[in-house]
């Protein structure tokens, strides 16, 4: 098992009122396997994404990750957890628009403690993997949306992580693009990563192989996609 | 993650916000060269005064007597007695009177004439630069002799060279025998608009006799006081002082004038350092002011690094280096400015400077201290921010 949730609860306190952003959630994800976590706004699933990413520690619960509790760990651990086993997509990219898509693929190498001759060679060639080959001394801004995302999934797959994770990876994007990531994730997947999807948008979630459906903090319904 | 590799983040991210790193540094600039040219100001003004005074003369005693009843001066023979002590090296007494000089049919201006004898010359420090200067045997043959200050030389003889040349002082004739080393306008009355000549003569010239004012050298600097006290109690046998009466002379030490002065341009370093202090302190301030814009600024971006794994000292390494760098780069360049203006100063304004390596490295340590206390308060709030919340913020 890769991801285990183990009754997670996630609690923030806004003055004396408690919310229950994630409550008792159990959730086991294996190697291999491409899941979308589906859900209106305000389900959670922001929270869940949090939670999987390792960016949040959990308040109730054990997360396990590749057999590791990550409840306990340490903010240092976390960060190095975060670099070596997963790769995140966001919606927004997140790229550092001072630098170009070559330093920003190159940056989890960096923190990874590459050295230069390698992390240079390694993300030249993700970038070649996703179609940019030609683009690798632009800056975010010169590129277009599609292209942008590309290079986040680009430097997502930087470490070789355990698993990749999109947050609403085409809601920044035209359809065509859209269409262009989805199927660079099915492609990832048969060749072996994991990947979880956080969506709100069904015709999404449907090209995934399994939906889990979170609503009110709450996982009410998991189903295999029929393909 | 290598500190080589932070290091690099660290001066992207000044290069990549060119302006805001330069405005940042400016304050730091202008601390730093306010600090140093303040400080070579004072230190400048303390050398200054100092070595004019002691251009007067090293270890000298001066006597001024103001006498009582018919009592009024001593005898130029009473004066040399001072010379017999141990602590003494050298006496020169003094008669001086404004006259007016005349060469063929050019006149002087109103000029200072002093009668003295050859001891002037160690005693106060005053040399000549052509011929020769008084001689023992010049006073005591009364030979009218005359010794000329440099301006002097210029308004009488212009181009002509003086020496042999007769002129007439209060319609007496003396011969040039030499000419004083120039000097420029000091603050105790410029040497270069005198005349020198044997204190015998001037007797006569001036028809007074005796002398009011004595020039005494100690045989080194510790035996000025000894000296001091030794001619004092002379002087009050002679004219026979008791305690309650005015006093009918004065012995000054000018060490202690001198200390005086070295105390005041102390205190005034010390205050034009302070105040330079006080815009470096200031131009701190605006580092930490910057430093905490670009914090707030760069928040998504902190998030975004911490995300792909950047562990709490990357963060706090990064930006503490960027404020250091900042900082850093800043002094460097404010000594440069520093120096710059400070010889700028001295050779334009024509201002008495002295920069030390002191003042130097006190001004760019303080300004490293700056950056660095400064730097790590914001690279600390940087480096815990939470990852989530970072990468919230719009």
């Amino acid at each position: 098992m890769l991801i285990e949730l183990k009754d997670v609860s996630k609690i923030y306190r806004m003055g004396k009122i408690e919310v229950r952003a994630l409550d008792n959630v159990s959730l086991a994800i294996e190697e291999g396997e491409f899941v979308a976590i589906i859900g209106p706004s305000g389900s959670g699933k922001s929270t869940m994404l949090n939670i999987l990413g390792c960016l949040d520690a959990p308040s109730q619960g054990d997360y396990i990750f590749n057999g590791k509790n990550i409840s306990k760990l340490h903010d240092n651990e976390m960060a190095e957890i975060r670099n070596k086993n997963i790769g995140f997509v966001f919606q927004n990219f997140n790229l550092l628009p001072k630098l170009t898509a070559l330093e920003n693929v190159e940056l989890p190498l960096i923190y990874g403690g590459e050295k230069p001759s390698t992390y240079r060679r390694k993300a030249i060639e993700l970038l070649k993997a996703v179609g940019l080959s030609d683009r690798i001394h632009h800056k975010p801004t010169e590129l277009s949306s599609g292209q942008q995302q590309r290079v986040t999934i680009a430097r997502a797959l930087a470490t070789d992580p355990s698993v990749i994770l999109a947050d609403e990876p085409t809601g920044n994007l035209d359809t065509k693009s859209g269409i262009e990531i989805m199927k660079i994730f099915q492609k990832l997947n048969e060749e072996g990563k994991t990947i979880v999807i956080i969506t709100h948008d069904l015709s999404i979630a449907r090209s995934t192989k399994r939906m889990v459906h979170i609503k009110d903090g709450k996982i009410v319904r998991n189903e295999k996609v029929e393909g | 993650m290598s500190f080589l590799q932070t290091l690099k983040i660290a001066l992207r991210a000044i290069i990549d916000n060119k302006l805001r790193s330069f405005l940042t540094m400016l304050g730091i600039i202008i601390g730093v060269a306010s600090v140093i040219v303040m400080v070579s100001l004072g230190q400048g003004a303390t050398v200054g005064v100092t070595e004019r005074i002691q251009s007067l003369g090293s270890n000298l005693l001066t006597i001024n007597i103001t006498g009582r009843g018919a009592h009024t001066a001593l005898s130029y023979d009473q004066a040399m007695e001072f010379a017999e002590s141990p602590h003494v090296s050298a006496v020169a007494p003094v008669i001086s009177a404004t006259a007016m000089a005349k060469y063929g049919n050019k006149n002087s201006a109103d000029i200072q004439v002093i009668g003295t004898n050859s001891y002037f010359s160690t005693v106060r420090n005053f040399e000549v630069s052509r011929g020769r200067f008084l001689l023992a045997g010049d006073i005591e043959r009364r030979r009218k002799v005359a010794i000329l200050g440099a301006q002097v030389v210029e308004d009488l003889f212009g181009f002509i060279n003086p020496l042999g040349q007769d002129i007439k002082i209060n319609g007496q004739i003396f011969t040039v025998i030499g000419v004083l080393q120039a000097e420029g306008n000091t603050m105790m009355g410029s040497k270069d608009n005198q005349i020198l000549i044997p204190i015998t003569v001037a007797e006569r010239l001036m028809r007074f006799r005796g002398v009011r004012t004595i020039y005494v050298q100690a045989a080194g600097p510790n035996e000025v006081s000894l000296a001091l006290s030794e001619i004092s109690a002379k002087l009050s046998k002679i004219f026979r002082e008791d305690e309650e009466d005015e006093e009918s002379f004065r012995v000054f030490d000018q060490t202690q004038v001198l200390e005086a002065i070295q105390e005041t341009t102390r205190i005034l370093t010390v205050m034009l350092g302070g105040i330079a202090g006080i815009s470096l302190l200031v131009g701190g301030i605006g580092i930490m002011n910057i430093m905490l814009v670009s914090v707030t600024e760069r928040t998504r971006e902190i998030g975004i690094r911490k995300a792909l794994g950047a562990k709490r000292k990357d963060i706090l390494f990064q930006f503490l280096i960027e404020s250091l760098v900042i900082s850093g780069i800043g002094g460097i360049i404010g000594i440069f400015l520093g120096l710059l203006s400070s010889l700028g100063l001295a050779n334009f304004m024509n201002m008495p400077l002295k920069t030390t390596l002191t003042v130097i490295w006190i001004a760019f340590t303080f300004s490293l201290l700056v950056g660095v206390s400064f730097g790590l308060y914001l690279a600390n709030k940087a480096s815990r921010l939470s990852p989530v919340e970072a990468l919230r913020y719009e």
